[in-house]
């Protein structure tokens, strides 16, 4: 059955196609065959028996991926026993993965496919080192169905949230920081003595040292939530010393240093929206994005409050209308995002090859007036429909129909 | 990412409410008639002590303006292409396709760009929830006890927190500032003109009327539960009647004393003065307010003393409802898109705004953060789109009146300001593209017709004193 449906065939035709891995392809088709991407392009021979969608004067762009959020470890932020993204009792939760709290039923998921979003990082929370940070696809109903990349990122904190990890100075939580990879180096070369307890004591479990590994190798990411200026530094510091493949999110104050983080082959997740200074922020703005932007910088635009993962859009539009161009503002919520973490080989573009992630939209994604006409998750059309759909319909004339 | 924080997650339900009459008298310009009478209520309700906190607020002098050749949307039922405004000593004294300018008038040139009235916020936190965000200036909630109408949000507002000019570049010139969530009766909102001043008492909006902040729902009892009560919406709405009937007495000695002044005045009580004001109806009830059902039992809370709620907030289910409160002329103070973080929260939908619209009830688009007050534009635009995807025809207008008009309405300020006619205060915006599109941005925002914010022009860019030497 489900080989059935993977088999359907989709031409999707006539649209403007924005590939993102290249330039616009007016009056194009996008073939899509077992859940993946066939063929782009203008000359598509469209299999006899395809399911043919009329995209006349729509676009047509890759599913939107936002590397920010807790979609499926959050239901109702409120309510305690709906949230699964924080490990009470462990500072460094390295070994934390998240995905088996990943509730394949949330409502949420509906709520925010249906606004062309179809793939996000689900993150977890903590305090100092967060855990493991997952990739998943907003269809499937299980989370095996839904895993796109698990690890995706180990995330760690080195903003104003992490000082009680480090003894409520932010020295103390670069020192600890590094004592734990330090550790986790000295664990590597020293498993057997672990094991015969003739070893110091270490930092952390031997689960979470072990999670470490594939992070000092340079093989998973560290994605390091850092906003002021010198905590940025001290992520860059860290990373160089150990030799770690460094993801900055948040990077609030990054537009001051812009050639530090180019330099360093940094790429920063950046919230366009988010401009309100704090202490860990002053110099926050606006066009924080479009300044990394110029100054070299991989830049990917997330939107992190997963209720409105949708609002992705928002934000794209809004760093539009703050510097950054449409292409660059497209190209960081979807090819972007893929390459940071790692699965640009299967997501982000509109590629043959490439996961069947598509939305048709009725025009330009990140405006208002644009609706979403068909969200494509793995070559499977996605109802746009949810439990708000079905309160609209329930409430449009009233008194209601109970 | 600092959104990820557990514990900034809670201030923000409890500040962002997410979580949650007497008109100021004027020490220097002359209060509108209506204005005079209400003050003298409150004078004696105060048994003459001697005046409230008067606004002090003085309008900037500017050369008279002529905006030509902008798309302007009045608010008032007209989208005028190639139209002119023109407005002089704060006041708007013409609008139209054809206006001639005094030799004196700075002529901007419209073309390309939008022009809308002054953008108004009904429910925000910005100066009594003050950035940086400290302990220090978290002065929203005075949560020692359930019910604190005695405070006034005024008392805590910081005309030097660095929101302020955020709220200006996104086109917003007045704001209602509100106690938070965490009380039953949060105590009296300030009305105020955002421009810089050194007191709060320089931006009250002369002529306004207070607000009373009042929330029902889960964050009075979450906040009280373990602390005395209430812990339920039971106890919730016995609150509210306890305080109420506690006002009326009140109420009626006063006024029988400013009646007859026979023996010695009443003791005066700040909390019930500021009850009975509500009483009265010169205070206006503000009512945060999610489910449906609840705000069924708030409006017959209203009906038992004889009150009228100005305003449900947030009204996350406020679509359940809406020919009700059409009927009940009660507007409904909402977000777009906000839902899903409290239970009470699960029912939001894009179409809340559209749906209520269409029911004849009066929709305000709020921002209930320092962060959306910037872009109530754009969230008005997501409620009219959505609302017209859904099959509900909502116009232009009606969307921009969501973040003018009817605002200006909720605060009872509707004569003088929220659209762009003749004879209102010059409240005006110039934006560089459509206002209901994501791509546009406030070129140049007068307040009062005076120059607040110029986008290009360095030095009409209001800085308070805590961003200075700063990065």
């Amino acid at each position: 059955m489900i080989a059935f449906l993977l088999a359907q065939t989709i031409a999707i035709t006539g649209g403007t196609v924005y590939p993102v891995s290249g330039p616009k392809i007016e009056n194009a088709t996008v073939l899509i065959r077992d859940g993946k991407i066939a063929a782009v392009g203008t000359n598509v021979a469209v299999p006899a028996g395809a399911t043919r969608i009329d995209a006349s004067g729509k676009w047509v762009t890759p599913g939107l991926i936002d590397g920010a959020g807790q979609m499926g470890l959050r239901e109702i932020g409120a309510v305690q026993n709906t949230n699964e993204a924080t490990l009470r009792g462990n500072e460094v939760a390295a070994s934390f993965n998240v995905l088996e709290g990943i509730n394949p039923a949330s409502t949420l998921i509906a709520v925010n496919r249906m606004e062309g979003i179809t793939t996000t990082l689900a993150v977890p929370n903590g305090s100092l080192i967060w855990g493991q940070a997952v990739l998943i696809d907003l269809d499937g109903s299980t989370i095996e169905a839904m895993r796109a990349k698990s690890p995706a990122a180990m995330v760690a904190d080195l903003s104003e949230g992490a000082k009680d990890a480090g003894g409520g100075s932010r020295a103390g939580v670069a020192q600890r920081l590094r004592r734990v990879l330090n550790d986790a180096r000295e664990y590597a070369t020293r498993r057997a003595d672990y094991r015969r307890r003739q070893i110091q004591d270490l930092g952390a479990s031997a689960a979470d040292l072990e999670a470490l590994q594939p992070v000092l190798r340079g093989e998973l990411p560290l994605l390091v939530v850092a906003n002021r200026r010198s905590d940025i530094e001290t992520a860059l510091r860290i990373a160089k010393e150990y030799k770690l493949r460094l993801i900055l999110a948040g990077a609030a104050e990054g537009w001051m240093i812009p050639d530090e983080i180019a330099a360093a082959g940094v790429p920063v997740l950046v919230e366009p929206m988010d401009n309100i200074p704090s202490f860990d922020a002053l110099g926050i703005r606006y066009e924080n994005a479009p300044l990394l932007t110029k100054g070299g910088v991989k830049v990917a635009l997330m939107e992190t409050a997963t209720e409105n993962t949708r609002d992705l859009r928002q934000q794209a539009g809004n760093a539009v209308a703050s510097g950054m161009t449409w292409e660059q503002a497209l190209r960081a919520v979807t090819l972007t995002p893929a390459e940071i973490l790692g699965v640009a080989d299967r997501y982000g573009s509109l590629d043959a090859g490439k996961v069947a992630n598509v939305v048709v939209w009725t025009g330009d994604p990140f405006d208002f007036s644009t609706g979403v006409e068909h969200v494509y998750i793995r070559g499977r059309e996605i109802p746009l429909r949810s439990r708000q759909t079905e309160l609209l319909e329930r409430y449009r004339t009233l008194p209601p129909k109970y | 990412m600092r959104h990820l924080s557990i514990g900034l997650a809670l201030l923000v339900l409890l500040a962002g409410c997410a979580s949650a009459g007497a008109r100021t008298t004027t020490a220097s310009a002359p209060p509108p008639a209506p204005a005079a009478a209400a003050a003298a209520a409150s004078q004696e309700t105060a048994g003459a002590i001697g005046p409230q906190y008067p606004s002090t607020y003085q309008r900037h002098p500017n050369p008279p303006v002529l905006i030509r050749n902008a798309t302007i949307m009045t608010a008032a039922g007209q989208e005028i292409q190639g139209g002119s405004i023109l407005f002089k000593d704060g006041r708007i004294v013409s609008v139209g396709t054809s206006v001639q300018a005094p030799s004196d008038a700075v002529v901007v040139d419209g073309t390309g760009k939008w022009v809308t009235p002054g953008v108004i916020d009904t429910h925000s936190h910005i100066g009594v929830y003050a950035a940086p965000g400290t302990f220090a200036e978290s002065d929203g909630n005075e949560a020692t006890r359930p019910v604190t109408a005695e405070v006034w949000a005024e008392h805590s507002f910081w005309p030097q927190d660095p929101q302020i000019p955020l709220a200006i570049a996104g086109g917003v010139t007045t704001i209602q500032a509100l106690p938070g969530s965490a009380n039953l009766i949060g105590g009296r909102s300030a009305v105020l003109k955002l421009v810089p001043a050194r007191s709060v008492q320089e931006m009250k909006f002369p002529g306004a009327h207070y607000g009373l902040k009042m929330a029902c729902g889960e964050n009075p009892k979450r906040v009280y539960g373990q602390r005395g009560g209430p812990s339920t919406r039971m106890g919730n709405m016995a609150g509210y009647r306890e305080a109420f009937i506690a006002a009326q007495v009140y109420r009626l000695k006063w006024d029988k004393w400013n009646k007859d002044h026979q023996g010695d005045p009443p003791e005066r009580n700040l909390r019930n003065e500021t009850l009975a004001e509500v009483l009265r109806g010169n205070i206006y009830v503000h009512n945060h307010c999610y489910r449906a059902d609840e705000m069924m039992q708030m409006l017959d809370l209203g009906h038992e003393f004889g009150f009228k709620i100005r305003s449900f907030h947030h009204a996350v289910e406020a679509y359940k409802i809406a020919d009700v409160l059409a009927r009940e002329g009660t507007a409904s103070s909402i977000w777009s898109d906000w839902w899903g973080f409290k239970e009470e929260a699960m029912d939001g939908i894009y179409e809340n705004g559209a749906l209520l619209q269409q029911a004849g009830a009066r929709v305000v688009i709020h921002s209930d953060d320092a962060s959306g007050i910037q872009r109530l534009n754009q969230e008005a635009a997501k409620a009219m789109y959505h609302g017209r995807r859904a099959g509900i025809p909502i116009t232009r207008d009606q969307a921009v009146r969501w973040f003018t008009a009817n605002p200006a309405w909720a605060l009872g300020l509707d004569s003088i300001v929220g659209t762009l006619e003749p004879g209102k205060m010059a409240d005006v915006v110039l934006w560089s593209a459509d206002p209901l599109s994501v791509y546009a941005r406030a070129i140049q925002v007068y307040n009062d017709g005076w120059l607040v914010y110029d986008r290009n022009d360095p030095a009409h860019q209001p800085k308070t004193d805590f961003s200075l030497g700063q990065p």
